[in-house]
């Protein structure tokens, strides 16, 4: 085959190959909605973040409006310090709600934002103090346990009397 | 009991003696390639030979693996009422195992045998030893345009493969079965991740590509000249292509996932 042919179709077959790259970033990947323009950061402490990860969605009213950046743990506090990128199309207010909720039964968990009724808005840098962290199985369990154990105590006591 | 110890012990020498020899040779084929890609219509006329050709292969797998997976992935995942997820299966099990690794066994069939049979019957016919004769290198001329197309096309490959596969996903799972179209494409965008799945997948096939095209082109380099002894490396090549292949893919997402 001339040379010509062959340089027509490796230039081709290279072209697909980048062109396959490129569709994987953007029609498999999540490249588009990570990057998503400017973002601005705010912080929250929470008591517990359960099975949040860096890079899990933060939502408000179910659409993503930004991602976790850190997950950390504050020495001083005992708590967890978690960032978030917001972006900056999204406006939240001071006395906002930030929880950490998961999507469906097992699902992956994800922040929650709920508007609080504050005027002044949330700046960069600025923290998030109503929080609310993970809900542990354990310990609703043991609760609920420790709620029937109790009921029936009361219920002993008062045949008892 | 003493000869069958000399046996053992003749065999492990003979091994670690080759791989010593095929690790030279690779070490001296990248140290010449300079000079091969200088000349880049023979880097080009190998990649026409090697990827080019294995498109077709590559691309009809594709489009079988990733439908046998979307069928697979939906008659598991409806048991527990979360079929919209096979967009998910059938997305990270291509881009992060099956593109790679099945594009890599493929090529060792396709291509890698190609190459060593070629280099094979070049020595068997002293078409290397001419061109040592006119002062021509042939680890230059032949070994080392050869290892290059093999490393460029190889990636090109597996993205391709990973492309075609999600896409015979999408047409069994949404247009054959009837999975919401925007759950399956939102819930893989989501889970699939450009830096730790796509890229990973990238780097797992350029690894692939240097191991299988090296194996193809020492095996026919190193190939008794006759035709029983072509024949037996071409054999080989495929033989320790595919479980060096799925040694290293064992090993590279071990470390990926650290």
């Amino acid at each position: 085959m001339e040379r010509s042919k062959i340089d027509v179709w490796v230039g081709i077959f290279v072209a697909i190959g980048f062109l396959a790259l490129l569709a994987l970033a953007m029609k498999v990947g999540n490249l588009t909605s990570s990057s998503v323009g400017d973002t601005y950061m705010v912080s929250a402490y929470f008591e517990n973040v359960g099975g949040l990860k860096v890079r899990a969605p933060v939502k408000s009213a179910g659409v993503v409006v930004g991602r976790v950046d850190n997950i950390s743990f504050d020495d001083d506090k005992k708590e967890a310090l978690v960032t978030l990128h917001i972006d900056t199309r999204y406006h939240f207010d001071k006395e906002t709600n930030a929880s950490i909720l998961t999507a469906g039964l097992l699902g992956e968990q994800y922040v929650g934002l709920d508007a609080g009724g504050d005027t002044e808005m949330l700046k960069n840098g600025d923290k998030i103090k109503m929080t609310q962290g993970a809900v542990v199985l354990e310990k609703l369990i043991s609760q609920f346990l420790y709620n029937k154990a109790s009921e029936g105590n009361d219920k002993t006591d008062k045949k008892a009397n | 009991m003493l000869k069958t110890l000399e046996n053992i012990g003749h065999q492990v020498t003979d091994a670690i003696l080759r791989l010593g020899y095929a690790a030279r040779f690779f070490i001296y084929s990248l140290s010449v390639s300079g000079e091969s890609l200088r000349r880049l219509p023979l880097v080009i006329r190998e990649i026409y030979f090697t990827g080019v050709m294995s498109l077709i292969i590559i691309l009809v797998s594709a489009l079988f693996v990733g439908m046998v997976l979307g069928l697979q992935g939906y008659n598991t995942l409806q048991r527990y009422g979360s079929s919209e997820a096979v967009g998910v299966l059938v997305a990270l099990a291509l881009v992060r195992e099956l593109g790679p690794v099945v594009t890599a066994l493929l090529f060792a069939g396709r291509a890698g045998t190609a190459i060593t049979a070629e280099i094979g019957l070049m020595k068997a016919t002293e078409q290397l030893s001419a061109m040592e004769m006119m002062a021509i290198n042939p680890i230059a001329r032949v070994v080392a345009p050869r290892f290059w197309a093999g490393v460029i096309s190889m990636p090109i490959l597996a993205a391709l493969f990973s492309l075609v596969g999600v896409f015979g996903g999408y047409l069994v799972a949404v247009q054959l079965i009837g999975v919401d179209s925007g759950a399956f494409w939102s819930q893989m965008q989501s889970n699939v991740d450009f830096r730790d799945d796509i890229v990973n997948g990238v780097i797992k096939s350029v690894v692939f590509g240097v191991a299988c095209t090296s194996i193809a082109l020492f095996e026919g380099y190193d190939a008794p000249p006759t035709a029983e002894g072509v024949s037996r490396a071409t054999t080989r090549t495929v033989v320790n292509s595919s479980l060096t292949v799925l040694a290293l893919d064992f090993i590279l997402t071990a470390f990926m996932l650290h």
